[in-house]
């Protein structure tokens, strides 16, 4: 109560700035053609052929020590938790990007979004590189759903309130075709009229999360990062917006980079695979290539742990231990204190993303990838790093 | 108010009986908008040293019935009906100064998030140590003994250097792996375990599960699992419940319920969820929202979602009736879903 009120009008003062950028290519466009015009992907004027986006050595890094602490200790901590990590969307797939939590895969998607400044490396869109600061008309070619309905809307504003301000701010259409615009949307969601004057307090969580993609279709953006989108729902609603993302794919034509930790709805829903962990990526698979045939000893580990409807065998858990922290990357491959299969070179060399002989698209970070697997012996190397306490329940 | 739900006779016979058992418990909670009947004729039955998990959607009902037997309902939570017998006695209507007494050497509880469940300025060493100093009347020195020995055995790495580690320097899966020392620490005869694995990661989870699975081996504790997770049940448990709108409306052995579904709600969640092993087309989401607890449908309660609806399901309540082979169901039209199964084609 401590906030003052937004007034509602307030979307419409927003409107009151300078355009500041061109509506030229945007004139007023209804559904038929919101859907045309993606799907022949002109929103950047004449769309060149090839990949959609193109990250290069991408990196960011959080600071972890107060500016005071790192002065007097002459040294500054920096926690990467995206380090050198190169990425290709291709137009019009769904691509997964998977891993452990502390595993970059948010960090990434915010940086591609462009929601956290990159310390190195580039980000391409239709091959042009996108500045530290992006324009407005780059910022809408990009856009996101969060993971948390609940805290991603405004709570003061009603969800016309929430599409009125974001249409304005953008010039997506003319002011007077707003609000039917903005019923268009909704209904692109599966909501219906009603849910314009309704505040996001009257919906239940898979409600808002329409909500939320359809502010981000706002912006008829050619890239969707959906950040787990279903892993705050309930899992009869999880199906919907599963299929409501589905859908819109097939209907817009839209690109959609999908953060999961779920492997079932990844393969459910995606194209291609790439799977994180310590801020790499440590494989890249067409979807069904990494299912039935993961090269990496990661990826292996990870199928092997999603719960089957199975009944659990008496083995060892599929990969032990924690992972490492990030301020405390083991040396050489950043998997090996976990690995089952690590090798004397695994702590002396950093395994490459290396593809796959006579297969396209399938690459992995790992010395072994590729080539006969070592025994599973353990080696001499006992976990080097304590980052890692290693075998767990497994040991006895 | 509703109370349809008959007494049913043991769906379980093991020979020495289910150490627990909870028998129509109804638990209200009065609130400005009405009561709310958040759960509504339950009835569990816990086999010695076997799981069962409880399943069904947030607001169902499935920790509160959890909360319910421990004694630990939330603020203006009451459990107005039932009884919860853990080796014959009634628990309900202890005071909590026998609870406590209870809570620990009997009963133990896991919780989803640790972080919260832990002391944050007590060493978990000691933190273990408490129940068997508190309960079993250990020496300090016996009690932090045993403390290091439950570390050992929870798969804690180094546990003599962590015992006097405070809960903020574990991570997430070494905190639950704390808490699931705590739970073991008196010998408990049943672990509730409130949702232990959500909060974690696929490859943390299967080491959690991987652990409980043994400590039931080894030690013949039961867990009564809570979870919305199916594969997570069909990895631990042998039996299941699913609950519904506070009820249970479908149980049996796991992987009969799963394979042969009896309700439509249960047939429901498992078209719904995507699965690794299974590519569908299309997933099959449960139309419409959960009910309301406050004014609960008519008849049965999954009627306004459910595919078979009839007349009569908004007329009659659906009773828990039994089936062939220890399962249950609460549906009147229950040989439905064998129709879609066959239609189908597809028996998992």
């Amino acid at each position: 109560m401590s906030e003052p009120v937004m007034p509602e009008k307030g979307v419409g003062e927003v409107g009151g700035l300078p355009p500041a950028e061109a509506v030229a290519s945007d004139a007023p466009v209804p559904l038929a053609d919101f859907v045309a015009v993606k799907g022949a992907g002109e929103v950047g004027g004449d769309a060149p052929p090839g990949p959609l986006l193109v990250a290069t050595g991408v990196s960011v890094g959080f600071p972890v020590m107060s500016p005071i602490a790192a002065r007097i200790r002459h040294e500054e901590r920096i926690l990467r938790a995206v380090d050198g990590v190169d990425l290709t969307i291709e137009r019009g797939e769904a691509l997964a990007l998977v891993g452990e939590s502390g595993s970059g895969k948010s960090t990434l998607a915010r940086a591609l979004t462009g929601l956290v400044p990159l310390d190195s490396g580039e980000v391409k869109l239709d091959g042009k590189a996108l500045g530290k600061r992006r324009s407005k008309a780059d910022q809408r070619r990009v856009q996101m759903v969060f993971q948390d309905p609940y805290s991603s809307l405004n709570p003061r504003l009603t969800v016309a309130g929430i599409l009125h301000e974001l249409l304005n701010v953008h010039r997506v259409v003319p002011r007077s075709e707003v609000a039917a615009f903005s019923k268009e949307l909704i209904g692109l969601v599966g909501l219906t009229e009603d849910a314009l004057p309704a505040y996001p307090r009257q919906f239940s969580g898979g409600q808002r999360q329409r909500v939320a993609i359809a502010r981000a279709l706002a912006l008829r953006p050619e890239l969707l990062v959906a950040d787990e989108p279903v892993s705050a729902l309930d899992v009869s609603v999880q199906a919907t917006i599963l299929n409501l993302l589905q859908e819109l794919r097939s209907t817009l034509g839209l690109t959609l980079l999908l953060i999961s930790h779920n492997l079932a709805v990844v393969r459910h829903l995606c194209d291609r695979v790439a799977v994180m962990y310590l801020g790499r990526i440590i494989e890249v698979a067409p979807t069904a290539e990494l299912y039935a045939n993961p090269a990496h000893p990661y990826t292996r580990g990870l199928l092997a742990a999603i719960p089957r409807m199975t009944p659990m065998s008496e083995d060892a858990p599929a990969v032990i231990g924690d992972p490492p922290s990030p301020l405390r990357i083991p040396s050489g491959c950043r998997f090996r204190t976990r690995c089952p299969i690590a090798q004397d070179i695994c702590a002396r060399e950093d395994p490459a993303l290396t593809t796959a002989p006579g297969s396209t698209g399938h690459q992995a970070a790992c010395h072994f990838a590729f080539g006969p697997v070592p025994p599973a012996a353990p080696d001499t190397d006992p976990d080097a790093e304590s980052a890692t306490p290693a075998p767990a329940a497994g040991s006895s | 108010m509703s109370g349809p739900r008959a007494e049913e006779p043991a769906v379980t016979g093991s020979a020495t009986g289910p150490v627990l058992e909870v028998k129509d418990l109804h638990v209200q909670i009065a609130t400005r908008r009405g009561v709310v009947h958040a759960v509504d004729g339950v009835s569990i039955e816990v086999p010695r040293g076997e799981a069962v998990g409880l399943v069904g959607e947030s607001g169902s009902g499935k920790s509160m019935t959890l909360r319910a037997i421990l004694g630990v309902l939330p603020g203006e939570a009451k459990i107005t009906s039932g009884q919860v017998l853990l080796d014959g006695t009634d628990l309900v209507p202890l005071p909590s100064s026998s609870l406590n007494r209870i809570r620990g050497p009997k009963l133990a509880m896991i919780f989803q998030e640790p972080m919260s469940a832990l002391n944050p300025v007590m060493r978990v060493g000691w933190q273990i140590a408490e129940g068997p100093m508190v309960h079993l009347g250990f020496s300090r020195a016996k009690a932090a003994e045993r403390a290091v020995e439950l570390m050992r055995r929870v798969g804690i790495p180094d546990p003599e250097r962590r015992f006097r580690a405070f809960p903020h320097e574990f991570s997430g899966g070494m905190r639950q792996r704390v808490m699931i020392a705590i739970a073991l620490a008196c010998d408990p005869e049943v672990i509730l375990c409130d949702e232990p694995t959500t909060a974690l990661d696929v490859t943390i989870q299967d080491q959690i599960l991987r652990l409980l699975a043994r400590l039931c081996r080894e030690s013949g504790v039961s867990l009564v699992f809570v979870t919305h997770d199916l594969p997570v049940v069909a990895q631990l448990c042998q039996h299941l419940a699913v609950m519904y709108g506070g009820q249970i409306v479908e149980r049996g052995p796991v992987h009969d319920v799963f394979a042969r579904p009896q309700h439509p709600y249960t047939l429901g969640l498992l078209r719904s969820a995507p699965d690794v092993e299974e590519i569908r087309d299309s997933l099959v989401p449960i139309p419409g929202s959960p009910p309301s607890l406050i004014s609960p449908p008519s008849g049965c309660r999954f009627h306004p979602r459910c595919q078979f609806a009839e007349d009569d399901c908004q007329t009659t309540v659906p009773p828990l009736r039994l089936l062939a082979g220890g399962r249950a169901t609460a549906c009147l039209h229950h040989e439905r879903c064998d129709e879609v199964l066959e239609a189908e084609g597809a028996t998992r």
